[in-house]
């Protein structure tokens, strides 16, 4: 029996790296990918590109603006004098934002009334704007407060100390400094590896059937099981193997803290490379050609990279779709990849993730095996 | 070039694709499916954050303060905790996004007067949720505190607070900043993608894998009618689909459509020609429908989906990769389908977007026809 397995390993992995450029494909693009998209994913904004409209010029219009050029948020380009220059600015998107403050506004405050500050925002992408808008708010905020402050300080300096207010002491536990590359550099290792070992593990089976090598191999001793353990095995290392490269560029070059244990990374490693190959090889019985087989690994790759909370949070989709990523592997992983990462936490915290992966790995290997008889009947 | 040959090249190509029915139902319906999970799974509008907290006094004022906590859309309250290791246990195992302790003489120290300071341990492993979540922490505190002060000026007879500054968001093209709007019309990028670049790679690879494409090239046709026979028919899929995700996106998600049916049209025609003959230099240059498709993978999903603009913002990535995005075709129709949608910008203001893309295809048509040929001799 361990004769026969060993015979199919060795022809699948000359096989697979047989062939020079495909040997190159397997292993120097994912190491490319981590390094590029490491640094492409990102949700943080710095210096958006801001445009100001000031019609007050006063001293106080300018301690507003001087708060906003200071700002590592915004990047201010241009003064504007007149309000038609605003529409065209925006319509290029050579400014996202567009800061406007009207006559009167210093005239306004010293005679204890509200000034306003008008801001317009390019709102095509909804998550700059998002963002961009919270920071607008805080520095107006800002200046609000500090006006009130100096007001009361020339009024009535007594009172100053015993206005009460509450405030925020905020503790940002794992990522003190909020940086996005935190975050995104373990989604993306997820994602990598997502995407190979399916597409991978996909052309497993049917290659061998559309070739017709698959009868060839039938007609010999090997058992079913065999065939699929020794098909499995290779992409199984060459998975781990570029795991450990994008997860060594990702750890190094972009200096992601690596606080948990490695052991409990890759026992968390395995098990979703489990439930990919699964995936993979069922994509593969159940397809009569290649192509028909990468259609089908699409057909589950982006939904399953989606909504595997990779960069939108999981509790912002309708609880119709919540319930259906509890179906994606690469949801668990990626809780794992991040407690393992930045928390530091073992498998006390992450054993539910463990559990979960491995019980979807069974069900799907179960499955494709399972299918793998059928077709063959 | 024989029209009557570049019919039966395409005539022979659609029999392919007609065999292949699953493959046809899911290239068809892929547009729909990804036009949904886009619409409903991306968000960062982020809503019930679920929050502990961990009230060490238990005062009126405590209460008072929680309340707000628990009516805010923001937050919600998952659990009233009773120790400190419990916060930390469920900000660790992500049951807790926020967690919220007052100190036990916080009603003392309110009533002394002067900032009281309550601590918030935010999950910063997800940074810009943690951002948010502080953000409107704080709005929520900025609330109860100008409701005390206006109180504590009652009290003392001190005249009434005014509000310096009111701040007016105004938000262009996307006012409601609905993140469908800002994804969807990018999905179209990534359907013509997948069915440009991999259905033609590997349809063209398969014939060099099977070994038809000898026999085929003994027969009179030519490298050219080859190449527009085999991508005629899935440039027929594609221009189908655009009318499909469109009409999607406009009916069910009211992504507003601002443009021209006749510029998206054209538009997305030139990107998807782009597609299809990277497609199929891409099959010329690799030997098997595997190679093709991890080249496929690499050179044309991946970017599209992370370095096009389509998720995440390409003026916040790093100058050098902003380079990069340069060289990507997706990056061009992207910026396109935007303008199109949200900005209705007209078709001759498209040129920066419009031409980059003729250009991308002269070259390949002079790329791919080359190595086709040179690959027959």
């Amino acid at each position: 029996m361990l004769a026969r397995l060993k015979q199919m390993l060795i022809k699948e992995f000359i096989q697979a790296l047989r062939d020079k450029r495909t040997r190159a494909i397997l292993f120097g693009p994912p190491i490319i990918q981590m390094l590029v998209f490491g640094y492409a994913a990102n949700f943080e904004i710095h210096h958006v590109g801001t445009a100001i409209l000031d019609l007050d010029h006063s001293q106080e219009s300018r301690e507003l603006v001087s708060r906003f050029s200071s700002s590592p948020y915004f990047d201010v380009r241009r003064q504007l004098t007149d309000r038609s220059q605003i529409v065209d600015l925006i319509d290029r998107g050579e400014a996202v934002i567009a800061l406007q403050i009207q006559p009167g506004f210093a005239e306004n405050l010293r005679k204890g009334q509200t000034a306003s500050l008008q801001a317009i925002l390019d709102g095509t992408n909804s998550n700059t704007a998002l963002i961009a808008s919270g920071y607008v708010m805080q520095i107006a905020q800002g200046f609000a407060q500090d006006y009130q402050r100096d007001r009361m300080q020339r009024t009535a300096p007594q009172f100053v100390k015993l206005v009460p207010r509450v405030e925020l002491h905020q503790r940002p536990w794992y990522n003190t400094d909020l940086k996005s590359r935190w975050f995104f550099v373990p989604g993306v290792i997820g994602s990598l590896t997502l995407v190979l070992v399916t597409t991978l593990t996909a052309f497993a089976v049917v290659r061998e059937r559309e070739i017709g090598t698959l009868e060839q191999i039938m007609v010999t001793p090997i058992r079913p099981w065999e065939f699929i353990l020794g098909k499995t095995l290779p992409f199984f290392l060459i998975g781990l193997v570029d795991v450990a490269l994008i997860a060594t560029v990702g750890t190094f070059w972009f200096q992601v803290p690596f606080r948990g244990s490695l052991l409990v990374l890759l026992t968390g490693t395995v098990l979703f490379l489990l439930c990919m190959l699964g995936m993979g090889l069922l994509i593969s019985t159940v397809s009569s050609t290649q192509q028909q087989a990468m259609v089908t690994a699409f057909f589950f790759i982006m939904p399953a990279i989606t909504f595997s909370g990779f960069g939108f949070p999981i509790s912002t989709m309708p609880q119709w779709l919540q319930w259906l990523t509890y179906l994606d592997p690469l949801r668990y992983f990626l809780v794992v990849l991040r407690g393992v990462y930045l928390k530091g936490v073992g498998l006390e915290v992450l054993a539910p993730q463990m559990l979960a992966m491995a019980l979807l790995a069974t069900i799907l290997l179960t499955l494709s095996v399972f299918r793998f008889h059928k077709a063959l009947d | 070039m024989n029209p009557n040959r570049l019919v039966a090249i395409a005539t022979k190509e659609i029999i392919h694709i007609r065999r292949d029915v699953r493959s046809l139902i899911i290239v068809v319906l892929m547009p729909a499916i990804l036009v949904l999970l886009f619409g409903y799974g991306v968000s960062l509008d982020l809503k019930h954050l679920p929050v502990y907290v961990f009230d060490r006094e238990g005062s009126q004022a405590s209460q008072d303060l929680l309340k707000r906590f628990q009516s805010s859309t923001y937050f919600r309250i998952a659990k009233v905790a009773n120790s400190y290791p419990e916060l930390a246990q469920a900000i660790d195992s992500g049951k807790a996004t926020l967690a919220i302790i007052i100190p036990h003489d916080f009603s003392e120290r309110l009533h002394d007067g002067g900032p009281v300071e309550i601590q918030a341990i935010v999950d910063a492993s997800d940074d810009n949720t943690a951002n948010l979540a502080v953000g409107y922490a704080q709005g929520v505190l900025q609330g109860y505190s100008s409701d005390l002060q206006v109180e504590w000026r009652e009290r003392r007879g001190l005249p009434r607070q005014f509000v310096p500054l009111s701040t007016e968001v105004r938000t262009w093209f996307n006012e409601d900043l609905e993140s469908s709007a800002f994804i969807v019309p990018g999905v179209l990028a990534l359907v013509m993608t997948v069915i440009g670049a991999f259905l033609t790679s590997l349809t063209v690879a398969r014939e060099w894998e099977r070994g038809s494409m000898e026999q085929l090239i003994s027969t009179p046709v030519t490298a050219l009618e080859i190449m527009l026979g085999k991508l005629l028919p899935y440039f027929v899929i594609g221009m189908v689909d655009v009318g499909l995700s469109t009409a999607l996106a406009v009916y069910w998600f009211r992504v507003p459509f601002r443009g021209t049916i006749a510029t998206l049209f054209l538009s997305s025609a030139l990107f998807l020609i782009v597609m299809l003959l990277l497609g199929f230099f891409i099959s010329v240059i690799a030997k098997t429908q595997l190679a093709a498709s991890q080249i496929a993978l690499i050179v044309t999903f991946l970017p599209a989906f992370l370095l096009s603009g389509f998720l995440f913002a390409i003026e916040q990535m790093p100058v050098f990769i902003q380079y990069v995005t340069r060289v990507l075709p997706a990056r061009y129709y992207v910026s396109a389908l935007k303008k199109i949608f949200l900005k209705g910008t007209p078709v001759e203001m498209l040129y920066a977007d419009l031409l980059p893309l003729a250009v991308f295809a002269l070259v390949l048509v002079l790329l791919a026809t080359g190595a086709f040929k040179k690959k027959l001799v």
